[in-house]
């Protein structure tokens, strides 16, 4: 009697993930929404120049991306926290850091993902300059998954709790601050010119970093919210 | 020192001195007792005598107050779990939006398949053969049950740690969960199950042990764990249903 | 078990910590008092005006003495929780959830009378500089910390998540102040400092430092104080609360059935 290999246990959660997110594609479409939504709101708000929205549309994409991953980021572990099987997770005899390594890496394909497609679009709607464009694309794939892992250790400390919305923000937010200000100066940095290498490199070591620490956090975190 | 053992195989599960205490308030223990190959043990408790607390202690999900657990002979900690037990908690932990053979197909991944098994064989051993595609939000409670004793029965291990099996079962469902039970025990596994007291495993001699509350020991449950007196330990192979002295709560 | 370790154990045993910090709390909150009405007097009287800024400086004998208190307090609660979390100490987690709302008090101090320094200095209340973008990034974290401990109903489960939250702001605190710097410097360039790190008179000097004494001497006063309440709150139906609670009379009564019942 011998459990299955890691791989084979890894494999499965993803296409469990997978398909689950596909039986219910048409959430899948809400994250996308909530972005556009925000964006549209600047030009109400700040007025219809496409001068003044041009040297805003950077910082407000990375934004309104950030509040829909944060909206997002509630049903990461909620489901599987109601029916039991985040239990069965624990108790499976693989690295549950690993699995939820595979767990985040669904949500960030299902969830960031196409939020990171339509980017391009929201930022043509607020008329972003065409140096800014590409260094705001390369800034959002490296600074999304790194969203989405620091994130995954505040949901697990929230895990068991009714209503975490508010709290959750609170607890996220500090941590996202440097991303964002990484993320957004890469973008401001290009918009005026200067070189935006560097900022984008750090978001890129931060990644790397949290790749392997934040599964590792996450763990210990679900262990304390399950216990 | 090992205890006593009359069986001849070295026992599956052993709760030495166990003890549960949320916030220092006894749950239940010092609990000592084995579990041997080929054992079924009931336990019985009533509501909020720790029963679920108990299985989910043994399983490794939360942390003993006090006392250790042994696996096979090896002592069980958090950071590396057995892959020896399989749990049936109240959350049968199955996901509506998949069919039932969806679900199965998961859980063999995570946790493994028993050899000679697999997860349409299983379904068809607890009576939902041609329920494979039917997705289980569409499935009565008993048959979501079911669905979930696949999963135990399909998991690779020898230790099986079932709360409520009984429940949501009609007595069709009961007599599959007796042979489920029975054929676990013959082929050398062992079964922990709780109830509380209103369907029971009727098929051999069953082992009984009470969970009243907290025990009448030490509330120190850092103490000697006082392996005579405690309640487990009279739990002999009988089939008796052991009457354990009812106590108050303290 | 070394000397070490049981010392440890036997102060760190809920009964013993409570008669001890009760012992401390008052020695803490006078000294504290004492000596913080001496540095105030050095500060606000005795401290010569500012050949810049005239009398306005004189509020970072409060503003400064706070931010360190704020930092200071973040790393108390971290390193409690850290010990919380390893070691599995209650009174370790009582200890670094009180030390969160000092903290967050302190930290807000210190924002508070940074902008009303700001205010005659730069003409705002409020600048995104990078010293108070970090100070309000620390003041969210507290927050959290206090709003997850709040949040959940077990309390000792609440204490080892926020515990686990701090341990993790420890780690983004440093990445925050870094990076604040980074994104400030560009852009705008370096606001006025408030004082050079060398020149500081004498006569300022020392009631700050009289000041930073008292606000740790306050700090820990505080502290003592919460966690005593704290372990009270956590051992509710123990015998030695009970005691207290029921006054000397009736723990004679209950101390006899106390030993038997650890006997039993």
């Amino acid at each position: 009697m011998k459990p299955g290999s890691t791989s084979a246990a890894c494999a499965a959660l993803i296409r469990r993930d997978l398909t689950l997110v596909w039986r219910r594609r048409g959430d899948a479409v809400n994250p996308i929404l909530f972005a556009l939504i925000v964006v549209a709101l600047f030009p109400f708000a700040l007025g219809p120049e496409p001068e003044q929205l041009r040297r805003i549309a950077a910082g407000v994409v990375f934004v309104a991306l950030l509040l829909a991953g944060l909206l997002a980021l509630d049903t990461l572990f909620r489901g599987d926290y109601e029916d039991g099987s985040l239990e069965q997770l624990v108790l499976s005899p693989h690295p549950l850091a690993l699995l939820l390594a595979c767990k985040i890496a669904v949500h960030w394909l299902t969830t960031a993902l196409p939020l990171l497609l339509v980017a391009p679009l929201l930022g043509e709607l607020l008329h972003v300059a065409e140096p800014v464009r590409w260094v705001l694309l390369g800034a959002l794939a490296l600074a999304t998954p790194l969203l989405s892992l620091i994130g995954a250790v505040c949901v697990a400390l929230t895990v068991g709790m009714h209503r975490s919305g508010m709290l959750l923000a609170l607890l996220v937010l500090p941590l996202y601050v440097p991303v964002l200000i990484f993320g957004a100066g890469a973008c401001n940095a290009a918009l005026a010119g200067l070189p935006y290498v560097a900022p984008l490199l750090w978001l890129g070591a931060a990644l790397v970093l949290a790749l392997v620490l934040a599964p590792l956090a996450c763990a210990a975190a679900l262990r304390i919210s399950l216990s | 020192m090992p205890i006593p053992d009359s069986h001849d195989r070295p026992a599956l599960l052993e709760a030495r001195g166990l003890a549960f205490a949320r916030n220092d308030e006894p749950i239940f223990g010092p609990l000592d007792f084995a579990l041997h190959p080929g054992e079924v043990v009931l336990m019985e408790g009533d509501n909020g005598a720790g029963k679920t607390t108990l299985l989910r202690v043994l399983s490794g999900l939360l942390a003993p107050s006090a006392g250790e657990i042994r696996l096979n002979g090896e002592p069980l900690t958090l950071a590396r779990l057995s892959p020896q037990v399989a749990l049936l908690s109240h959350q049968a932990g199955l996901k509506h939006d998949l069919t039932a053979l969806e679900n199965l197909a998961f859980a063999a991944g995570l946790h493994g398949v028993r050899a000679g098994l697999s997860p349409e064989s299983a379904l068809a051993g607890v009576g939902l053969d041609g329920y494979a595609d039917v997705p289980v939000r569409q499935l009565s409670a008993g048959q979501k049950k079911r669905v979930a004793l696949a999963r135990v029965l399909l998991a690779p291990v020898g230790l099986w740690l079932l709360d409520e099996p009984y429940a949501n079962l009609d007595l069709d469902g009961i007599r599959l969960v007796n042979r489920l039970l029975d054929h676990h025990a013959r082929r050398g596994g062992a079964a922990l199950i709780t109830s509380h007291g209103a369907y029971a495993y009727t098929s051999g001699t069953p082992r009984r042990i009470s969970l009243h509350g907290g025990s009448s020991g030490s509330r120190d449950a850092l103490g000697s764990g006082g392996t005579a007196e405690s309640i487990a330990a009279s739990a002999a192979p009988t089939a008796a249903p052991t009457t354990a002295p009812s106590e108050n709560r303290a | 078990m070394n000397a070490l370790t049981l010392w440890f154990h036997k102060t760190g045993s809920p009964p013993t910590f409570y008669r001890l910090a009760g012992l401390l709390l008052p020695w803490c909150y006078g000294i504290a008092l004492l000596l913080g009405a001496i540095g105030l007097y050095g500060g606000l009287v005795l401290a010569p005006s500012d050949y810049q800024q005239g009398d306005a400086y004189r509020i970072i004998f409060i503003h400064v003495p706070s931010a360190w208190m704020g930092l200071f307090a973040y790393f108390f609660m971290a390193a409690n929780a850290f010990i919380a979390l390893v070691w599995r100490i209650k009174l370790s987690e009582v200890l670094a959830m009180a030390s969160a709302p000092a903290g967050a008090a302190f930290t807000f101090i210190t924002l508070v009378t940074g902008s009303l320094w700001g205010k005659p200095m730069w003409g705002t209340w409020w600048t995104w500089d990078a010293r108070l973008t970090s100070e309000l990034v620390l003041l969210f974290l507290y927050l959290g910390v206090m709003g997850l401990y709040a949040a959940i109903e077990d309390r000792r489960q609440a204490a080892r998540a926020a515990g686990f939250l701090a341990l993790v702001g420890v780690v983004n605190l440093p990445i925050v102040h870094f990076s604040v710097n980074w994104w400030n410097t560009l852009h705008q360039g370096s606001t006025v400092r408030l004082l050079g790190p060398s020149h500081i008179d004498a006569a300022m000097l020392w009631p700050l430092l009289l000041m930073a004494i008292a606000t740790h001497l306050w700090f820990f006063g505080t502290v003592l104080a919460r966690t005593r309440t704290g372990l009270l709150e956590l051992d509710g139906g123990k015998d030695w609360v009970r005691a207290i609670a029921l006054g000397p009379e009736m723990s004679a009564v209950a101390a006899p059935a106390a030993t038997e019942r650890t006997h039993g």
